[in-house]
């Protein structure tokens, strides 16, 4: 069987800050993953070099079985079917939000403007903002707009999806909503891979949790191992802040 | 003054409270500009300069002319102007951010030397262009001189413009953009460039302004007749009746564009920041 996402001995420098040191890891179709860590860990940078938004310095990246670093793949084809979810939203603030989830289904897939907007409509609904089609990005609160950047990438009916840290930018009375569409996506089968600090979601939903630190994997396996009973003190120290900040 | 001696610690009498003190100060301005005025006012010969700048015979004959062809011809050749540096401001705005090492070279020499050289001097070279280049004629004739010359310079600064424009996008508009699998151009120019057009729409109308008055050195091609704008025409009349009123007529037709245009240019910037 072939891996959704498989990263073989990835690097990456920032000029001469070694960022991620080598990392080995796979996630199955259909599988969960949440990727914790400290911050400046390399989850966010491990996460953007699965497409290419970062180019890995060293090391493969295999997605369905394609290797995306090999110069000679069409990465605009292949990051088509990866959906990505950015903790800013990164809304286009000049369309509203069917214009957003449509845009690229016109311009990239070549659907038809109706079709578009039919799927467009679809998904915005799916999430819970199906009455806020004509609504711009700034008339929108966070979790409206975290769940139509949501809409725009599942219209390109993606194989996968990448979350970076899709609700740490959201006031706390916000967080729930838009983690309610990640459970119900989880639970349809979509291949996830998430950065989060959302321990509770980590451990409910989560097939495996990854947990990162230094730019390596120091803990993957099943959250009731990682969160539950983390083998190294590393995992147990994050865990320990994370969970009981006040406690320090 | 910022070193604090003895004596100001306890302030004696003699001192002037800082109220007080504004006070006079305020007094002292208002008496300069009463008296200003009062000379300007006695000593000024009123009625040679209303002879000399407004002479409403004189006016009457700018009349018809003024509008008919000289605004408009001001307006063509800014408009004209306008249109060139846009087009090719935003062309070399994307070559000064490009990837490609030799088109940012060629992007800011170009910006360096056209923001660099005064106007004039541009417009003096143009003249000149038939003589460098035998069997040369810039195309469009008059107007096209005119034009050419104000969209060489207008593109430096509508270059610099844009750039701020683009760079004003946040990365992030980049990155969802590509993430939904377009291509670089098309990211630019479905979602980059919309925005930082938005974004520069105040700083450009400040630049539409400023190509209107440069219009005026269209005047050392040597136009005439039917292909001149205001300041020629003023000029013109001016000398053939030896009286600066027409060049008052074609300053103030100027101001009747131009203020709405800054006013209108605040307008844009202040909704801006109200937020989009």
């Amino acid at each position: 069987m072939t891996h959704a996402i498989e990263v073989r001995d990835l690097h990456k420098y920032f000029g001469d800050n070694e960022v991620l040191k080598g990392i080995d890891f796979t996630v199955e179709p259909g599988q969960v993953v949440c990727v914790i860590g400290p911050s400046g860990s390399g989850k966010s940078t491990l996460l953007r070099c699965v497409n290419l938004l970062e180019q890995p310095t060293k090391g493969q990246v295999f997605v369905h079985g394609r290797e995306l670093t090999d110069p000679d793949v069409d990465i605009d084809a292949a990051r088509r079917h990866i959906g990505m979810v950015f903790q800013q939203f990164n809304l286009f603030p000049h369309m509203t939000a069917l214009q957003n989830v449509m845009i690229a289904q016109q311009r990239v897939l070549k659907r038809s403007r109706k079709e578009a907007e039919v799927v467009a409509r679809e998904n915005l609904a799916k999430v819970g903002v199906g009455d806020k089609c004509d609504s711009y990005p700034a008339q929108l609160s966070g979790g409206q707009q975290q769940r139509v950047a949501i809409a725009r990438a599942l219209a390109m009916n993606p194989a996968l999806m990448l979350f970076d840290e899709p609700t740490s930018a959201l006031d706390p009375e916000l967080v729930g909503d838009v983690l309610t569409v990640m459970r119900k996506l989880a639970e349809e089968g979509m291949t996830m891979l998430v950065v989060t600090h959302e321990m509770g979601f980590a451990r409910e939903v989560a097939d495996r949790v990854v947990f990162m630190d230094g730019g390596v994997i120091v803990e993957d396996g099943p959250p009731s191992q990682v969160i539950g009973a983390p083998k190294h003190e590393r995992t147990r120290t994050f865990l320990r802040r994370v969970l009981h900040p006040e406690e320090r | 003054m910022t070193t604090p001696s003895p004596t100001v610690a306890e302030p004696g009498p003699a001192r002037l409270s800082p109220r007080k003190k504004q006070r006079i100060i305020r007094t002292v301005q208002y008496v300069v500009l009463a008296a200003a005025a009062i000379f300007v006012v006695f000593y000024a010969d009123w009625s040679s300069l209303a002879d000399n700048f407004a002479k409403p015979d004189v006016a009457e004959k700018a009349l018809p002319d003024l509008f008919r062809i000289a605004l408009k011809n001001t307006i063509i050749y800014t408009l004209g102007g306008f249109l060139l540096s846009f087009v090719f401001g935003l062309i070399l705005a994307l070559m000064r951010i490009s990837q490609v090492r030799p088109y940012r070279w060629i992007a800011t020499v170009y910006i360096e030397i056209f923001r660099g050289l005064p106007a004039l001097v541009v417009f003096l070279m143009i003249t000149f262009l038939p003589l460098a280049l035998p069997g040369f004629e810039v195309p469009g004739g008059t107007y096209g001189q005119g034009i050419l010359g104000l969209g060489l310079i207008g593109t430096a600064y509508q270059a610099e413009v844009f750039r701020a424009g683009l760079q004003a996008v946040p990365k992030g508009q980049t990155e969802a953009a590509r993430s939904l699998g377009m291509s670089a151009a098309r990211a630019q120019f479905t979602v980059v460039i919309p925005q930082a057009v938005r974004i520069v729409i105040p700083p450009t109308t400040n630049q539409l302004v400023a190509l209107l008055k440069d219009s005026s050195l269209v005047l050392f091609l040597g136009v005439s007749g039917e292909f001149v704008e205001l300041a020629k025409f003023g000029n013109d009349l001016a000398s053939q009746y030896s009286n600066a009123t027409p060049i008052m007529v074609a300053g103030l037709t100027y101001l009747i564009v131009t203020i709405p245009l800054g006013y209108l240019a605040t307008k844009l910037e202040r909704r801006k920041g109200a937020g989009r």
